[in-house]
């Protein structure tokens, strides 16, 4: 039993050559848990749908190796794409052929022993069941984009690559998917998940990788955002005055203080441990404190950030 | 061998949904059947020269009617002459679906999913081209059947029906048959993973048709008689053309450039 569902060292995917080269994706290296649900973050032309296909054996690597299920790539390709299940970024179903038919014969290709059983499980589970003799060409894209996860999970995989989940969903089918995906890590089986939607990769992902070709942040959400912006705990105050922000000009863990209103914000490493000589010496210089709290960066602001310095970097 | 029939079934579900392609598989085969059936109706009545056109029935032809004189004869060397009418059945009934095969899978976006089972290309090429060639060349014998029951009833004369049963028809209708339905398709197929346009994959896939085209004219106008030892012949480099047609598709199906260069 390998101890990564996912392991890539140095993985690299070029294409053309000479002037026409083009590198999408540069030296990745990264080693996923088994049962980690992984966000791979990035703006378009990133690189993360041929970082899906390399390790779904789908194209081949121009360097690097990568592991996936306790499978090379390049060596097992057969093997890997058993144990993946893969949810392309358009669903492409057979518009033709009722929803039924469609995951049957992609389950029959996956050599599923049982299909009919397969197949009823997840239309059921998807909420697809009733419709399962209709033609997919008369079903609305949230239903084709269940029915495609439904078949990227018909041969029961232990690797899912989600590609832009809830990409066009209505707000209702986006939330239904993302229930479905932390159903599926709650089940133990190891996702990439790329999305443009970072609150949903906020609230989904144990770990996230922020990457432009090259991956630039490698961290929990809640890892990233103190390592970018630290934490930053918010007095809220009955009166705004001067004094109170000068008041905590002494300390050498603060990195930074703003005074918004009637409010504090401070941006410091460890509120747990800094937060009660705050408080007094705020209470010292006569602020009455009405509550204290932390306000939350979004991961949008941790990417914003990332792909600001990456470009202050190059250029 | 069995994701080979996975695929067959799928083609044949998707595409006989179709009803233009259903009109297209069933039109031209009864066409071309009922074509030398009309023909041979007419000539009933017709003394043998007036038939053939000549002046009397030449030695050679009298050698391949065998038993059959004068009228009946004449009626047989005409109707040879559309054996080549059922060669050409395999190669223009399929290409259509063949052509769109792979094209169509890039166009509805179905081919990533495909290409990310563990089927092998081998499987999925000869998945398709059989799912194309085995309608055409069961069409084709239906139609054979066909004409050589309707010959029977349209000359009342079940030595002409026999000569249809010999071993060079059935040779050529059994055996070069689907060879060249094989060739078409496999040809077929290997110009749809290469272009993303269906129409540009069935107007360069007709071009299959021209050889068969070329034996049709070279008999009709006398330049070649197609005999037993032709048909063998022919049979051996058609076995050699799949085989080769075959592996070159595979060489040039890249699964890489598909997914990378489609848009």
């Amino acid at each position: 039993m390998t101890d990564f569902a996912i392991r890539t060292e140095n993985l690299t995917k070029h294409f053309g050559r000479g002037k026409e080269l083009v590198r999408a994706v540069e030296g990745l290296s990264l080693e996923i848990a088994p049962g980690e649900v992984f966000g791979l973050l990035g703006p378009n032309g990133a690189g993360k749908t041929t970082t899906i296909r390399m390790l779904g054996a789908l194209i081949a690597p121009t360097g690097g190796w990568a592991e996936v299920a306790g499978h090379v790539i390049g060596r097992a390709d057969a093997e890997v794409r058993r144990k993946v299940g893969i949810l392309t970024e358009t669903p492409g179903m057979y518009d033709s052929l009722s929803a039924e038919r469609n995951l049957a014969f992609f389950a029959a290709l996956y050599g599923v022993a049982d299909i009919p059983g397969q197949v009823e499980k997840y239309l059921r589970m998807l909420g697809l069941w009733s419709r399962r003799d209709d033609e997919v060409g008369e079903f609305s894209k949230g239903m084709r984009q269940k029915l495609a996860i439904a078949r990227a999970l018909l041969h029961e995989p232990p690797v899912l690559y989600l590609d832009e989940p809830t990409a066009g969903l209505d707000p209702e089918a986006a939330r239904l998917v993302r229930d479905f995906i932390a159903e599926l890590g709650k089940e133990g089986r190891t996702i990439i998940l790329c999305t443009h939607n970072l609150d949903e990769a906020d609230r989904l992902c144990d770990r996230v990788g922020v990457f432009k070709t090259r991956l630039l942040a490698l961290d929990a959400p809640a890892n990233l955002r103190r390592q970018l912006f630290g934490r930053m705990v918010v007095f809220h105050l009955a009166a705004a005055e001067p004094r109170f922000a000068e008041a905590l000009q002494g300390f050498g863990f603060i990195q930074k203080v703003e005074a918004l209103d009637t409010k504090l914000l401070v941006t410091l490493d460890d509120p747990e441990a800094h937060n009660p000589a705050l408080i007094r010496r705020l209470v010292e210089a006569g602020a009455e404190i009405r509550f204290v709290g932390e306000a939350r960066r979004s991961l949008e602001e941790v990417y914003l950030r990332l792909m600001q310095n990456d470009e202050v970097n190059n250029g | 061998m069995d994701k080979v029939w996975v695929i067959i079934r799928k083609e044949w579900a998707e595409v006989f949904k179709n009803k233009f392609v259903l009109f297209t598989v069933a039109f031209m085969p009864l066409l071309f059947t009922a074509i030398p059936l009309v023909i041979l109706y007419t000539m009933r009545s017709a003394s043998p020269e007036e038939a053939l056109g000549l002046g009397e029935i030449p030695p050679e032809f009298a050698l391949v009617c065998g038993d059959l004189a004068g009228a009946a004869c004449a009626q047989f060397v005409i109707v040879s002459q559309f054996l080549m009418l059922f060669l050409l059945m395999p190669v223009i009934i399929p290409v259509t679906i063949a052509s769109y095969s792979i094209v169509g899978e890039k166009r509805t976006r179905t081919l990533e999913p495909l290409l990310a089972t563990p089927i092998s290309t081998l499987e999925l090429l000869a998945g398709k081209a059989l799912g194309a060639a085995l309608p055409a060349v069961i069409v084709t014998w239906g139609a054979y059947a066909l004409f050589v029951a309707g010959a029977l009833l349209v000359t009342g004369n079940p030595a002409l029906a026999g000569l249809l049963l010999k071993p060079l028809w059935l040779l050529a209708i059994a055996v070069v048959g689907p060879l060249l339905a094989v060739a078409a398709v496999s040809m077929a197929v290997m110009v749809s993973s290469r272009v993303n346009d269906p129409r540009v994959a069935e107007q360069v896939s007709a071009l299959v048709m021209l050889p068969v085209l070329g034996f049709f004219m070279a008999q009709t106008f006398g330049l070649i008689t197609i005999n037993q030892t032709l048909i063998l012949w022919l049979a051996l480099l058609l076995l050699a053309v799949d085989a080769g047609l075959l592996a070159l598709a595979i060489q040039l199906f890249q699964r890489e450039t598909i997914l990378t260069r489609w848009k």
